[in-house]
């Protein structure tokens, strides 16, 4: 799950992290009360999961009341490249001597935490990447070694860091680690870390990624929202349990087995089809799974037509095939389904599919004639 | 020969007692597997169908011989269940287990890695060696004995894949799902290299997906040291960057993981690289014969 920029905020303050003074907003009155109390100039930052936000106009400095009401008024309810903004964080403003980059991040090659700090910040770190790779200063967390002030210090006189700030530098990254730990995070990037005309380092953006997996031990992060990424199937498939994508096409997909579900997506593709999502019913399906994975499904407009992949290993295809029955049953489908049942149980379930003479059910026998019919379907 | 699991396999379950532990130990024990004990704390002296119930793996080592373990128990227990299976001194451990947060998996990686514990998972299908032995929840149906050995990210693609091969006359040495996690004990080339080794194996089917670079490593070490003819397929063409594709590995992050630059990466190193399921098990059959 990726935190907006105040949820990581406030994640790092809580571990001691130096981060601006602020204040989260989803209205233009409650907004302008947060700056009021914060005081000019104050910063008001749009909340989206999604970057060069400056760019876009979702970052604005307010030097009075009247300021702030024009900026809230304008950042309120903007869309920025797709996500709409539902709430900002008003933080007040700093005054800032020098921008460097800090990050942790899970290599996953390695299978090792990776520590990089630059003093190149406040630039997009991938194009640093490619025009000063020798800018960024990478270090591997050993699993034994524990990540010491005197490592990072290290660490920050290769990058080149102001020498007065390098304590303050060093003991930034080394609460970012632990917050990485405590929380979970496999992705901490701080860009900028900042140097105040004060000589201060505090954190001035944050991105953060916490592991899906560990969200039973997190139960605060679990109930945070990120409304500016929210799509309504997304959630209603989130409350029922189900492994949903959603891909903007016309095509439906349901498939057991996440990499079977990706790959049916492809061969779709491959005939000259749009799917319109991912959705991995899991392996041993229940039917009820199935009435619930094709209300998801039909409640994106966009959909035409259906394309059931299924290779029974656990899963029965003849539950596969009752569910299909039973939705059909509750609920008008409204759009043509493509079936194919291979697999434990398939001659069962094509018999009960037979048998169950539904409308608009066409059967296939392998994946890929399968996608070739749907994706002649949704074209009629 | 096959490898990782076989005839001399003697499996502790951890997790036997629960739902999901007893439906498939007990398929695995159906099939042939010698199942010598199953785990569950303060279940001691119990049974599952005859198949003895210890308090602790070590004692399963101790009293039945057992040298591999299979860990069926809840994401939040399962690591720790890892760490037992390593201190109990089985050479293997098969972790079936999905949702295991990653940060514990690092730390059991390299525990496992220290303690020359070959581990495999977690959120993996298993290992079926035909015939042998069937760790996990391969359904051995789609499988028969033969020269092709099988790694996959993903079960039910291997499934499809097994099935399409059988269908064309073709068996397996062994097949082998790594788990679709960021962090897996062995990755593809670990086991590309026992492949390599295995006398039985001739052909090597390797399916990956996006996320993570293990099959770009993979295409590098195929072209160094593997001599037998490798055919791949990869998954998640169509996946849009940043979001996770089911597995929590599967996820391609900026312009890194995608399924492009691991094709790119295998055909490079000449390794064909099927579009399908069906073309990537056409392309083995197709490979097997002209060696034949």
């Amino acid at each position: 799950m990726d935190l907006l920029e105040y949820q990581g905020k406030q994640l790092f303050a809580a571990h001691g992290v130096p981060v601006p003074e602020g204040r989260q907003a989803d209205t233009v009155p409650a907004a302008v009360e947060a700056a009021e109390e914060l005081g000019y100039p104050c910063v008001i930052k749009a909340q989206v999961r999604i970057g060069k936000r400056g760019k876009a106009g979702g970052i604005k400095i307010a030097n009075d009341r009247e300021e702030a009401v024009k900026h809230d008024e304008a950042i309120i309810g903007m869309d920025i490249r797709g996500f709409k903004v539902h709430e900002v964080w008003v933080e007040q403003a700093s005054r800032i001597d020098a921008e460097y980059y800090a990050s942790l991040i899970l290599d996953r090659s390695e299978k090792k935490l990776l520590a990089i700090l630059s003093r190149m910040g406040g630039m997009d770190v991938e194009e640093v990447a490619e025009t000063d790779p020798g800018a960024l200063i990478q270090r591997h967390i050993e699993p034994d070694d524990e990540f010491t002030a005197d490592v990072v210090r290290q660490m920050a006189i290769d990058a080149r860091i102001d020498e007065d700030v390098t304590d303050g530098v060093a003991e930034l990254l080394v609460k970012l680690h632990a917050v990485a730990l405590a929380e979970d995070a496999t992705l901490i990037e701080v860009n900028p870390m900042i140097v105040t005309s004060d000589r201060a380092v505090v954190a001035l953006d944050s991105k953060v990624t916490i592991d899906n997996n560990a969200m039973f031990r997190h139960a605060e992060l679990a109930d945070l929202r990120d409304l500016s990424a929210e799509d309504p199937q997304e959630r209603m498939a989130k409350e029922k349990g189900l492994t949903y994508v959603k891909l903007g096409g016309n095509i439906g997909i349901l498939g057991n087995g996440a990499g079977l579900c990706m790959s049916t997506l492809d061969v779709v593709a491959q005939a000259g089809g749009k799917p319109a999502n991912f959705l991995d019913a899991g392996g041993g399906s229940k039917a009820d799974a199935i009435v619930d994975a094709l209300e998801v499904i039909t409640s994106d407009e966009n959909v035409n037509a259906i394309l059931f992949n299924i290779f029974g290993g656990i899963t029965r295809c003849d539950e596969i095939a009752k569910g299909i029955i039973e939705a059909s049953r509750r609920t008008d489908i409204g759009v043509p389904m493509v079936v194919r049942l291979d697999g434990t149980n398939s001659e069962e379930g094509l018999g009960l599919l037979a048998d169950a003479d539904l409308p608009d059910l066409h059967v296939e026998k392998t994946m890929l004639g399968g996608a070739e019919r749907v994706v002649e379907i949704s074209r009629n | 020969m096959s490898i990782i699991v076989d005839t001399d396999t003697k499996l502790v379950i951890s997790g036997l007692t629960g739902r999901e532990g007893s439906f498939h130990g007990l398929r695995n024990r159906a099939y042939g597997t010698d199942v010598v004990a199953g785990v569950t704390p303060g279940k001691g002296g119990q049974d599952v169908e005859g198949i003895p119930i210890y308090d602790e793996i070590a004692q399963a080592v101790a009293e039945r011989g057992a040298n591999t373990s299979m860990i069926f128990v809840p994401a939040r227990f399962a690591a720790a269940a890892i760490d037992e299976a390593i201190d109990a001194g089985v050479h293997t451990v098969i972790a079936i287990t999905e949702g295991i947060p990653v940060l514990d998996m690092l730390r059991v990686y390299w525990k496992a890695k220290e303690a020359g514990v070959r581990l495999i998972g977690p959120n993996c299908p298993g290992v079926l060696s035909p015939e042998k032995s069937n760790v996990g929840i391969i359904p051995a149906q789609f499988f028969d004995p033969g020269s092709i050995g099988v790694v996959s990210k993903s079960g039910t693609l291997t499934y499809q894949i097994g099935n399409e091969l059988k269908q064309a006359g073709m068996g397996n040495s062994s097949i082998v799902g790594i788990g679709g996690d960021p962090i897996v004990g062995s990755d593809f080339i670990d086991v590309l290299a026992l492949f390599e080794a295995d006398d039985e194996t001739e052909l090597i089917v390797m399916v990956g997906e996006i996320g993570g670079d293990a099959e770009e490593r993979a295409a590098d070490f195929i072209a160094e040291q593997v001599s037998k003819p490798v055919v791949a397929y990869i998954a998640g063409f169509t996946a849009p960057p940043g979001k996770q594709m089911g597995h929590a590995g599967a996820i391609i992050s900026g312009s890194s993981g995608t399924a492009e630059a691991k094709k790119e990466a295998l055909e490079a190193r000449g390794v064909r690289v099927g579009r399908s399921p069906t073309e990537t098990a056409q392309l083995a059959v197709e490979a097997i014969g002209t060696r034949a």
